[in-house]
């Protein structure tokens, strides 16, 4: 399994590489380093002497890719996508154009996003398996069925909805708790409850309905049939060898996205007030910060990576037939 | 469930909790903090980006900076037409007008023979900066400090002379960037110079670079509570500047401070933690969710005035007459990304104030009568009030000058702009787009501004009409007429027959940006012109401004200052855009326009200066480099315990002037948030319905045998 993980963290690298460079092309497709200056200088009374001054200080005055001033490897290392790219395969993500560290701003905001992302997950993974195993108890019947219609609806329906709806019903018409805001520590719970039954509500249905279907698949199988017919209560069927058997397909799709967790959740932050990593990208992006923007898609791409990683070991947890060779 | 089971004791803990946790109201956004407090709690959508004095000039920053740091003037919170008075100055800078051989001029000097204007400025003895560590000699540095309020020990100090100077030096600073030091540059001496210098200086980035070692001509210290500012010719409005925080003190411990090594790192810069000596001062600092400003307690001695406007009395504004300042105590800003949490905790009372989006506006603003507004029923049973203002701030359709087609000086194409200008219903577009929040533009001075003449004197006669009292606005017929004098009868070129197509650039590519350039379309068809709109995004729009590529296109100002040169010289042949990368978008250059500016910005305003702004606005009535458009109107919603809040966007430093009926807060937050409980209880009864048959069902199934199953 080591000589694997060591193949798969090399993989990563030309990924990561990859993801760089793609993000480098995009980002100064649209956005030249006279923007960025621009931007970060404000719209008024800007003078062209300034923004000259605020690339040089950037490193964004050195040509993108090659440097014909230069000579040999300085050719390539004396360019912003060098300069801008190395250091952070050691994790050093520097600061933002606006002056401030990027790695402590991550620190900060990765708390509030923590504190939504982790319990929505893990309440909306044991809701959505209840539930759609509920549904396979109650197979082929009238509730199977409304599960079903409801499951679908739910699918139908922005998430977008729900959070307005959500804070328009709990929050200004019952006021049973805050309609935004945040703060930190034990007194946090307040400004959580809405936003994560609204996350757990908007991913009920997709889930339970996908893992209705998996179940489905499973409870028909011969070991489910042997099982019951050495009386094995339709409890321990459902929870003990129908769930461990449906587990690979389930982690297939919840181990990957784990690691995401941290990376927060635009919408639910941005209504709720969560000052979390949600909405740290899409600002970046709005603000043409390059060095944020890099950073955090570095930083995604390297979560995804170790997400795919964690599924793989996870398969050999669940499946004593997988071996990672 | 059994009582004992473990579920039933987890369950009881957590209703327990709730319990606990929930006071009278439920929704409340600021956990363990009085209702009743003098507190004022505002809200802010997007984090600022510089507090650094000599870098802010930002609307969202100056909120904060102009609390924070207090400059030598400042404007009377109350009088209109704006007025300076002392703010940190002792007594308004004195005057002295020289010429080319030192010789002092009388006040009233021509402007041509003034070779340099010196400021002299007494500040008050005795002001200090707000407690900041700073200050503290042999400080340590605690383990992982977040915020200043960790380091230990804070001191202060004593305002001197030397700290303004010390700011003026900074404007030149060349890892600083100010906006506003090539302007400045350009009248005092010696400041261009001393930023080429201070290039040379090696400087590690995020160094300390002590300005006390660097000399500059244009300033003196004279005494410890006096400083000289000698500006080159005369510029009257530099008093204006004296204003901003741009020239307020800052102390040269604090860039000492922020140098040390690991504070950057930290995110401890001068930019993040400003350090002044005004009323407030900043203690929590978390732009993506909460920022607070507290009464600095080493806030000079400083009180409420005594006289204002009329009306200011009745309205309930002199009431505070003499008292200590700052009023408040402490400000909340707290971050809202989307305007309808932001909204419902404005009604809930979880504001003070606030302003009004178009989503909002029905449910706030009610049209009566003649297009006069009034507060909706809704909103008055809450107490709340509607404060209306007019901006300091023009939105005009610019003309390109340079462009063959609209640009240029000659009659053509002039006669062309104004059968736009007139085709363009200016009137309909504010009553459709901003919900009757604007005022037509006559030119580009708005209301409340020295030179602004209202009535009929006041219209612009190319594009409306007196009739009956009021401005009416020429008919397309009019429009059409002056288009074919253009050479477009019809709206076709009458040389070639081609029709006369228009270009309007824009960035609106939104939903409303659609409907805009919908409507705008169909004021072009009036006239038969076709308009093609060039959707971009800003920084394409930009790059076509700058290099005079666009034919039409929307732009703004707002004010700096409320002097008409702040207006005018949007329209300066030597700020054109493409020549040398000025404000004048248009790039509009009139030979006569320009020497009338230049005598008008170095005049006191009297009868004299009116009568040059006269006649440039005929000058640029005439020309028409610009579709008027509106001058903004400010609607504001404020609920009945706060008090002192004056509309107008000039004086920015107005939260030491506002107050707070705090026991009539915590009693209507009370009353607006009780929560509603039987959802809560209808809820767990759902659930239990279904729950409890689902159960007996899988009971039934469990117990039921083989043979009655199939039975079945």
């Amino acid at each position: 399994m080591w000589a694997y993980l060591v193949r798969r963290i090399l993989y990563a690298i030309p990924i990561l590489i990859g993801v760089n460079l793609l993000t480098f092309l995009l980002f100064f497709v649209v956005n030249t380093p006279d923007d960025i200056a621009r931007m970060q200088l404000g719209v008024k009374r800007v003078t062209p002497e300034a923004i000259d001054n605020w690339k040089r200080e950037r490193g964004y005055h050195l040509p993108r890719f090659f440097n014909d001033d230069e000579s040999g490897t300085r050719q390539l290392t004396e360019t912003i996508f060098f300069q801008k790219s190395a250091r952070m395969f050691a994790f050093d993500f520097g600061a933002s154009d606006d002056g401030r560290d990027i790695a402590r701003e991550i620190g900060q905001r990765m708390g509030p996003s923590l504190a939504i992302a982790v319990p929505t997950f893990v309440l909306g993974l044991l809701v959505a398996i209840c539930f759609s195993l509920l549904l396979v108890f109650f197979r082929a019947s009238r509730l199977d069925v409304a599960g079903v219609v409801l499951c679908v609806a739910m699918m139908s329906i922005s998430s977008l909805f729900y959070i307005i709806f959500g804070q328009w019903l709990v929050a200004k018409v019952w006021q049973l708790v805050p309609i935004s805001g945040y703060v930190g520590g034990i007194d946090s719970w307040p400004f959580l409850v809405l936003p994560v039954l609204i996350g757990v509500f908007a991913g009920l249905g997709a889930s339970a309905r996908w893992y209705r279907t998996l179940f489905l698949e499973e409870i028909g199988r011969d070991y489910v049939r042997t099982a019951r017919a050495k009386g094995v209560s339709e409890r321990v069927v459902l929870f003990r060898h129908v769930l461990k058997n449906a587990m690979i397909p389930i982690l297939t799709g919840v181990v990957v996205v784990i690691p995401l967790l941290f990376m927060g959740s635009l919408l639910i932050e941005s209504f709720f007030g969560i000052p979390g990593l949600g909405s740290y990208t899409i600002e970046a992006i709005q603000a043409q910060d390059f060095a944020v923007v890099r950073a955090m898609v570095f930083i995604g791409s390297l979560l995804y990576i170790v997400g795919l990683v964690l599924t793989d070991i996870s398969y050999t947890v669940v499946d004593p037939r997988v071996r990672l060779e | 469930m059994h009582p004992d089971s473990p579920l039933w004791l987890l369950l009881s803990c957590l209703l327990a909790a709730f319990a606990a946790g929930c006071g009278e109201v439920w929704n409340d956004p600021y956990p363990g903090e009085r209702a009743d407090a003098p507190v004022l709690y505002s809200a802010f959508v997007n984090r600022p980006k510089h507090l650094d004095p000599v870098q802010s000039y930002s609307e969202n920053e100056a909120t904060f900076t102009y609390q924070i740091y207090e400059p030598p003037l400042q404007f009377h919170y109350l009088k209109r037409p704006y007025e300076l008075e002392p703010g940190a100055a002792a007594e308004m800078p004195r005057l002295r007008l020289l010429d080319a051989s030192g010789q002092t001029l009388p006040p009233d000097a021509p402007a041509d023979s003034i070779a340099a204007s010196e400021y002299t400025i007494r500040i008050r003895e005795g002001m200090r900066y707000q407690p900041h560590p700073a200050f503290v000699d042999d400080l340590e540095m605690p383990d992982d400090p977040r915020t200043i309020a960790d380091f230990a020990h804070s001191s202060s100090r004593e305002v001197t002379a030397e700290d303004f100077v010390y700011q003026i030096k900074r404007l030149a600073h060349p890892r600083l960037h100010s906006p506003i030091l090539e302007l400045i540059a350009g009248y005092l001496p010696g400041l261009r110079d001393l930023h080429r210098r201070l290039r040379e200086v090696p400087v590690p980035a995020g160094g300390w670079l002590d300005l006390r070692e660097h000399s500059l001509d244009g300033v003196e210290v004279v005494d410890r509570y006096t400083y000289r500012v000698r500006l080159t010719g005369t510029y009257p409005q530099f008093l204006y500047w004296l204003a901003m925080p741009f020239f307020a003190p800052v102390p040269w411990e604090a860039e000492r401070f922020y140098a040390r090594e690991g504070m950057a790192e930290r995110n401890f810069t001068l930019d993040w933690w400003p350090v002044g000596s005004g009323p407030y001062m900043l203690v929590d600092n978390d732009p993506n969710s909460r920022m607070t400003l507290a009464a600095n307690p080493n806030y000079r001695q400083d009180s409420y005035p005594c006289e204002g406007e009329a009306g200011d009395r009745e309205a309930g504004l002199l009431d505070d007459c003499g008292r200590r300042l700052p009023l408040i105590e402490r400000v909340v800003f707290a971050r809202e990304r989307e305007s309808i949490p932001y909204w419902n905790k404005f009604l809930q009372g979880y504001y003070d104030a606030s302003g009004i989006s178009s989503d909002n506006f029905d449910q706030a603003v009610q049209t009566v009568g003649d297009g006069d507004v009034r507060i909706t029923d809704e909103m008055q049973a809450k107490g709340i009030e509607l404060v209306t203002s007019v901006a300091p701030t023009v939105m005009y359709m610019g003309f390109n000058m340079l462009d063959p087609v609209v640009g240029g000086d000659g009659d053509s194409a002039r006669k062309l702009r104004l059968a736009i200008s007139i085709a363009i219903d200016q009137e309909e577009f504010i009553s459709i787009f901003r919900n009757g929040r604007g005022v037509a533009a006559m030119h580009p001075l708005p209301p409340g501004l020295f030179g602004y003449r209202s009535g009929e004197a006041g219209i612009n006669p190319y594009v409306y009409d007196w009739t009956d009292g009021r401005a009416v606005r020429k008919p397309a017929a009019e429009a059409r007429r002056l288009l074919a004098e253009a050479g477009y009868p019809e709206g076709r070129d009458a040389a070639t027959g081609a029709p006369l197509v228009i270009y309007l650039d824009t960035t609106g590519t939104g939903l409303g940006g659609k409907a805009e350039v919908d409507w705008l379309t169909k004021q072009f068809r009036k006239i038969d012109v076709q308009l093609v709109v060039r959707a971009t995004d800003y920084n394409r729009f930009q790059d076509k401004i700058r290099s005079g590529n666009a034919q039409i296109f929307y732009w703004g100002w707002n004010a700096d200052y409320p002097d008409p040169e702040n207006f005018f010289f949007l329209l300066h042949g030597a700020q054109g855009k493409v020549t040398s990368q000025g404000e004048n978008a248009a790039n509009y250059r009139n030979a006569e326009y320009d020497r009338l500016f230049e005598r008008m910005k170095a005049m006191p305003d009297g009868p004299e200066r009116q009568r040059i702004i006269d006649r440039m606005i005929a000058i640029l009535q005439h020309d028409a480099p610009w579709n008027w458009g509106f001058y903004e109107v400010v609607y504001s919603l404020q609920h009945a315990w706060i008090q002192n809040r004056k509309p107008g966007k000039i004086a920015r430093n107005t939260l030491k002037y506002q107050n707070i009926d705090g026991a009539l807060r915590a009693r209507r937050r009370a009353e607006w948030n009780r929560p509603v409980t039987w959802p809560l209880a209808l809820g767990g009864a759902l659930m239990a319905a279904l729950v409890i048959p689902a159960w007996r069902q899988y009971r039934r199934r469990e117990r039921a045998t083989a043979l009655a199953s199939e039975a079945r």
